[in-house]
């Protein structure tokens, strides 16, 4: 982080333009692989296509078949052949096609991405980055809005990056591409088109592991990431006409934590809601709640309170598929409780 | 791939002599694609419906007229529900929809041979599989729908729900053939996968089992050409996906996909066979998806236009219809009665979908576990409770 950190490079302030994040994705990983020529980018659908959301757009034409390519399909192969590309010294930008399709590449990432520097005391390190769209919010099929962070954040020796807007998806992805270790990057899927935002054109980086302020308050912190950014501001902003103050915390980076920030907040507003789509069961909420606990709980004025998906799959369901979901009226629900305790 | 480095020996370790080295420059890697022999693709009927005159024993490897009239109803039904499919989704009334129309006799004729004793295990484009296996079109309709009601599946059936997650179904049907082989029925079962699947670990391992345990199992491999914009070539170097069985010790078989007699035939002796304690099977149908990978998808991105040119006379349906209306098995009177009976029987499945409540948010925690946990019993509550319910 700090070696990424120190290489912050400014980027050029005055001239942006207004993208969503599928297309700051798409600008990253355009600047990356013209600044650097050891970024392969490859995964199933990934050429031609551009992705099936167009996150790699017009990348293979730009810079031809040998650097942009289509894989078989195959999420073991695909993990493992970056893993190798890793190991020889260039830079694997891989797709999962989607967050719920990595589990058969499972056991390259548990037992390998995962550990390789720690089992080689460093002799070999794996620059690996995998990205991968998640989350629900746009009645996808069965098993295509699954959120599983919390399993590759378990894992040792993984970074979990995880954007909520444009300019922090580009930056956080090249700093992402930049870093030494291996970073699972998962992309919301029902933040790429829904909004849009002034992107810097240049390239920048935003550190890993570190967490923003996205907007400031006092009575109660809102903790959350990715998709649920969203969700939590439009719950703050309601709360506001009320006169409750939410500050809220994007994460952007789940592994490592940026506990500092977060308890930061929760120690100034005594009062902490975490938000996130996943199952309620041993999600990562659960170890933000555990570090409040351990860190903070003599600023705490209410008990933490998580909001969450249920432990149940996903629902496919489209007629109720938004009750899932977190919604910014589970979320104020959450936030009364925490002021009425 | 980029940059040189300088070779340094390990360990101390000799150099190899030059000799050594050249003689292993010049090794035995020859390109393999060329070398791969071409394997034969079993066709009882032309493209233009006539018996294919190259077919070894004639016409006595056809099936019976009335098997084949059969055969060409199903073709017909499941087709049926593809273009309908197509128009309520611009409706409104269905969800993202993956078709399978022109790989009708890869379907149909595949799953005719089995009964409902036997297992399926479709994926998700095996719609017009499942529809001629026996699950019901108002139950398919549902799925598609996105609605829970079309996951209840039929308990006189052995269908699994459609698979999403590639090749996943392969090692499981092993599981359930060799399940029905250990319980001492002859039932067998039966797995779909694509060209694109079959680069999946989990296809591998399928296969490998099947053949280790003997298991009872008909592995259909659909070789329609792409896996969403991928291409079989971008695949894998190999060129007849059905040799793969080889490397398992299990026969491998290749047929025209869209010659549903002949897929049929096949299918009914890899069944056969199993039944029979014999083993598995791998059959490649090789077919083509005319339409997009879902009915959501933009086609015109990957593959051009001209590709798709030349496949709509080896349409499978229309392959049949010649033969048998040359044959006089099926008539221009016979056909159209056919028409309207299936077209009664979508509307009628149609309207019984239409009927089914919409779910209730307090399902999406339903049917997790046999005795909810605590935490869902609670869960559930709070569903009810911000539901209003
Ligand atoms: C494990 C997994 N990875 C990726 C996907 C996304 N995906 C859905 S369909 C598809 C292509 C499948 O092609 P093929 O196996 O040839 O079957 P077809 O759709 O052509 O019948 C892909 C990559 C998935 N469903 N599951």
């Amino acid at each position: 982080m700090t070696a990424t950190a120190e290489k912050q490079v400014t980027a050029q302030r005055d001239a942006s333009k207004p993208i969503t994040m599928v297309a700051a994705i798409n600008e990253a990983l355009d600047q990356a692989l013209e600044r650097n020529p050891d970024v392969y980018i490859f995964g199933e659908d990934v050429g031609i296509m551009g992705g099936v959301f167009r996150a790699t757009d017009g990348l293979q034409a730009r810079y031809g078949e040998e650097r942009v390519f289509d894989t078989p399909l195959a999420e073991a192969g695909i993990m493992g052949m970056a893993i190798g590309m890793g190991l020889a010294g260039l830079k694997p930008v891989a797709e999962m096609q989607f967050a719920g399709f990595i589990y058969p590449a499972l056991d390259q990432i548990m037992s390998h991405l995962g550990r390789y520097r720690h089992r080689t005391r460093s002799r070999f390190s794996l620059p690996v980055v995998v990205r991968a769209p998640y989350g629900g919010g746009v009645h996808t099929p069965e098993q295509h809005a699954d959120s599983p962070e919390a399993i590759l954040a378990h894992v040792p020796g993984i970074k979990v990056v995880i954007p909520s807007n444009p300019q922090d998806a580009k930056g956080l992805l090249l700093a992402a591409i930049e870093d030494p270790d291996p970073v699972m990057f998962f992309e919301s899927i029902k933040m790429y088109r829904s909004l849009k935002q002034e992107v810097d054109l240049g390239y920048y980086i935003i550190p890993l592991g570190q967490a923003r302020i996205h907007r400031e308050g006092t009575d109660l912190t809102l903790i959350c990431y990715g998709g649920m950014v969203e969700i939590c501001d439009k719950a703050a902003e309601a709360a506001a006409q009320a006169g409750i103050s939410a500050e809220i915390i994007d994460l952007r980076t789940i592994s490592p934590l940026d506990t500092d920030t977060l308890l930061e907040s929760v120690r100034k507003t005594g009062r902490a809601v975490i938000v996130t789509e996943a199952p309620r069961t041993a999600g990562f909420h659960s170890e933000i709640a555990a570090v409040i606990a351990e860190e903070a709980v003599d600023s705490l004025l209410a008990p933490v309170v998580r909001v969450t998906g249920f432990d149940a799959p996903y629902p496919p369901f489209t007629a109720i598929e938004d009750k899932y979901r977190p919604t910014p009226t589970r979320v104020a629900k959450a936030m009364r409780q925490v002021m009425d305790y | 791939m980029s940059k040189t480095t300088t070779q340094t020996p390990a360990g101390g370790a000799e150099q190899m002599p030059p000799a050594a080295a050249e003689a292993m420059n010049k090794s035995v890697l020859q390109p393999q694609a060329e070398g791969q022999p071409e394997v034969p693709m079993l066709q009882f009927i032309t493209p233009e419906g006539t018996l294919n005159p190259d077919l070894e024993g004639g016409e006595s490897r056809l099936p019976d007229p009335e098997t084949q009239l059969w055969l060409y109803r199903q073709m017909r039904r499941i087709r049926h529900f593809d273009e309908r499919a197509w128009v309520l989704y611009r409706q409104g009334k269905m969800g993202v929809f993956p078709p399978y129309g022109g790989m009708e006799a890869s379907q149909a004729g595949t799953t005719a041979a089995l009964t409902t004793e036997d297992w399926l295990f479709p994926t998700y484009r095996d719609t017009g599989a499942a529809l001629t296996y026996g699950l019901p079109i108002k139950q398919t309709v549902a799925y598609w729908r996105s609605s829970p009601h079309g996951w209840y599946m039929p308990e006189n059936l052995k269908v699994t729900p459609f698979y999403i997650p590639i090749a996943t179904q392969y090692p499981q049907a092993v599981g359930a053939a060799l399940a029905e082989k250990k319980k001492g029925t002859r039932n067998v079962a039966m797995a779909f996968i694509g060209d694109g699947g079959s680069s999946e670990g989990d296809f591998h391992e399928g296969l490998n089992f099947a053949g280790a345990l003997n298991a009872p199992c008909v592995f259909i491999l659909q070789n329609n050409g792409w896996a969403i914009s991928v291409p079989t070539t971008t695949q894998t170097k190999a060129q007849n996906l059905s040799r793969r069985a080889d490397g398992y010790g299990i026969p491998g078989i290749r047929v025209d996909g869209n010659d549903i007699l002949a897929v049929y035939s096949v299918s009914r002796d890899a069944v056969e066979r199993a039944r029979n304690g014999e083993g598995p099977t791998l059959i490649e149908t090789v077919t083509f998806r005319i339409k997009p990978h879902t009915v959501a998808d933009d086609v015109t991105r990957y593959r051009p236009e001209e590709m798709t040119a030349g496949w709509d006379e080896k349409d499978p349906v229309r392959r049949l219809r010649a033969y048998l209306l040359a044959q006089g098995t099926l008539t221009e009177e016979s056909e159209a009665a056919l028409l309207e009976e299936i077209h009664t029987e979508f509307e009628e499945a149609v309207a019984a979908a239409d009927s089914l409540p919409d779910p209730t948010p307090a399902e999406i925690v339903d049917h997790v576990f046999a005795e909810p946990t605590p935490q869902l019993k609670k869960q559930r509550a709070q569903i009810m409770e911000e539901n209003g319910a």
